[in-house]
């Protein structure tokens, strides 16, 4: 670093404080423009995310489909495969694949069930249910169903269900009250309403039933085996990647989050590409802005500039004095616009508490550090255009001699 | 003249512009230097004065001719070695003093030793005080130019030609701007300069009461030297 060229910048800059400031903060606007869409966009994918993936599996392994063999030789003959549906679809042996699952980097939890059809029945009302048998100490580890509850207490007892509210809604039903279940297996028995939750998703809450892992394998006749391991991971966007990795490590069917909600996934995708779009031309507007300041200081030390070439100043002196006034409104610029913006935005309510209405920024995804990095970076590319004229300019002609 | 001059031009020409529009300026100069003397360069406007201390300075290249200064053939090096030998070897006064606004008088006396090493040293710090005392600054050490008098700023810009130690300074019409007393106020600057320092001075000047200050008169008339 030429130790003069930094002096005479800073020189430069402070000799017209005012153009400075107005400058710096033409920057520092920009880079909290920036920081806002980047803490928006973020913000709002994750409070979507959490809303759509918060209660829902990330990833779901199941046993693959099982398509019957040929028998007959290859030839002219037309075959045409039906999907075998003569054995119930189980992960029978199970147990093997858990630690496999607990050990693939990005998940944080897994959830072995027993799924079934049934219906409750009280009185004359009947509703079709979806039963979910999971493992009592397992309960909230996919749908937080302790945060959900409602009314009555999230243990499960071998007797005891929790039911969604607007099932309960529907059926008049209550905390304590006794419902009988028959499953699509021809089972029945009685349960106990033991609580009630609200997830806020309307088909889980008018649709699952939970109950006791071990009850639900007598309703369901399943002795030994699984219907699905379902799987949370983090982060949620990860899930593809961490599918695959599973459906080679365990050979089960694994299916991602992201493949039944393409659509959100594309509207987020949207959504970022909009925030980078509108993060580009801040840049820009920055590159011209510094650019276009650096065009009129450069015209202005003209004389200047032949001056000190004609004193022996090198061409490369003059690029780096320019190149460095340019780097400097750049970086203090975007300092003080990233500083703005973490001020800003520090009374704001994190994304898990934004009320309806109000705006979803996640200040960790603010994107600050990138900010004044690409806004120093994009204003040191500004300049050196301009400090390449002003290394050319012709010190006879500069200093009118 | 000397065997060993400290430049020497021969057959120096200078054209501007090309085909009809060409003006040639300098039309086959013969000079050379020898050190320690304080030449004047006189001539009416237009005799090609400037132009010849801006090739003599490596400001700008001669059309045809040779020139050399202290073994180095100017006419064929680079620009970037002309530079180097510019910051070196060379210094300049100008008609109006060209001092950098936002420096302080010290400031800019280093300012071509500071360009040439990237930095200010205790070193350079301590030859342009002297050199400001030599001129009679001292006390203006830490004013900018905009508060000073012409006459100070001149004699700054004479300090700042000498901080490299030049063996020629190259001087346009350095008292053009000055009032009597203030232009001879700097013509005994250069002069004590000259005799303590042993350093050249060329001096382009209409002034016939400058140029009889100097040892050596050469007269330019029509880019052609007329009397040397």
């Amino acid at each position: 670093m030429n130790r003069y060229a930094v002096k005479l910048a800073i020189r430069h800059l402070l000799a017209h404080p005012g153009q400075t400031a107005l400058l710096m903060a033409g920057v520092a606007l920009g880079v909290s423009v920036f920081i806002f869409m980047s803490a928006l966009i973020g913000g709002l994918a994750t409070l979507l995310t959490q809303r759509t993936v918060g209660s829902i599996p990330h990833v779901v392994l199941e046993m693959p489909d099982r398509d019957p063999s040929v028998l007959v030789p290859s030839g002219a003959a037309q075959v045409v495969l039906q999907k075998d549906l003569s054995r119930r679809d189980q992960i029978a042996i199970w147990q093997p694949a858990v630690p496999i699952i607990e050990k693939t980097p990005g998940v944080t939890a897994l959830s072995p069930q027993i799924r079934g059809s049934a219906f409750v029945e009280r009185g004359q009302a009947v509703a079709p249910v979806g039963v979910i048998g999971v493992q009592p100490g397992k309960l909230s580890d996919i749908a937080d169903i302790d945060g959900a509850m409602v009314d009555g207490t999230s243990t499960l007892p071998a007797d005891g269900i929790l039911i969604g509210s607007r099932l309960a809604g529907d059926l008049g039903l209550r905390v304590g009250q006794v419902v009988r279940l028959s499953s699509d297996r021809g089972r029945a028995r009685s349960f106990r309403i033991g609580g009630i939750f609200s997830l806020g998703i309307a088909s889980a809450d008018r649709q699952a039933v939970y109950m006791n892992f071990t009850t639900a394998r007598a309703l369901f006749d399943l002795p030994t085996g699984i219907s699905r391991i379902e799987i949370k991971v983090q982060p949620a966007t990860d899930a593809p990647r961490i599918a695959a990795a599973l459906r080679r490590s365990t050979g089960l069917k694994a299916t991602a989050w992201t493949e039944d909600n393409s659509q959100l996934f594309e509207g987020l995708d949207a959504q970022a590409r909009t925030g980078t779009i509108i993060k580009a031309f801040s840049l820009i507007t920055i590159v011209v802005g510094i650019a276009s300041a650096m065009l009129l200081s450069i015209v202005r030390r003209q004389a200047e500039i032949g001056i000190m070439r004609a004193m022996g100043a090198s061409k490369g002196l003059v690029v780096s004095i320019f190149v460095l006034e340019g780097t400097l409104i750049g970086l203090v610029g975007a300092v003080v616009g990233a500083l703005a913006a973490w001020l800003a935005l520090l009374p704001l309510p994190p994304v898990s508490e934004v009320r309806s209405g109000g705006l979803p920024i996640d200040r960790a995804q603010g994107d600050f550090l990138l900010a004044v990095t690409l806004t120093t970076l994009a204003a040191m590319l500004a300049s050196i255009l301009p400090a390449r004229n002003a290394a050319r300019i012709d010190p006879v002609e500069a200093i009118g001699q | 003249m000397s065997a060993d001059p400290i430049f020497s031009v021969s057959g120096l020409t200078k054209a501007f512009g090309e085909g009809e529009g060409e003006v040639l300026v300098l039309r086959g100069i013969d000079l050379a230097m020898e050190a320690g003397e304080m030449t004047a360069l006189l001539g009416p406007s237009g005799s090609g004065k400037s132009t010849l201390l801006t090739i003599l300075g490596t400001l700008m290249r001669a059309s045809g001719g040779s020139h050399a200064m202290l073994g180095v053939d100017l006419m064929h090096a680079s620009d970037a070695e002309r530079t180097e030998f510019r910051s070196r070897h060379l210094g300049f006064v100008f008609q109006f003093h060209h001092l950098l606004p936002d420096l302080s008088a010290l400031e800019n006396v280093m300012m071509p030793a500071a360009a040439a090493a990237g930095r200010e040293t205790r070193a350079m710090r301590s030859r342009a005080m002297d050199l400001l005392d030599a001129v009679g600054l001292a006390d203006r050490r830490d004013y900018r130019p905009s508060a000073m008098s012409g006459g100070q700023r001149q004699r700054a810009a004479v300090a700042r030609a000498l901080i490299n130690n030049p063996v020629l300074v190259l001087a346009d019409e350095p008292t053009g701007n000055l009032d009597r007393q203030s232009a001879d106020q700097v013509m005994d600057l250069i002069r004590s300069i000259n005799r303590t320092m042993a350093t050249s001075f060329l001096i382009s000047t209409h002034d016939e009461h400058i140029a009889a200050q100097c040892q050596r008169r050469i007269e330019l008339l029509d880019g052609r030297i007329v009397r040397s």
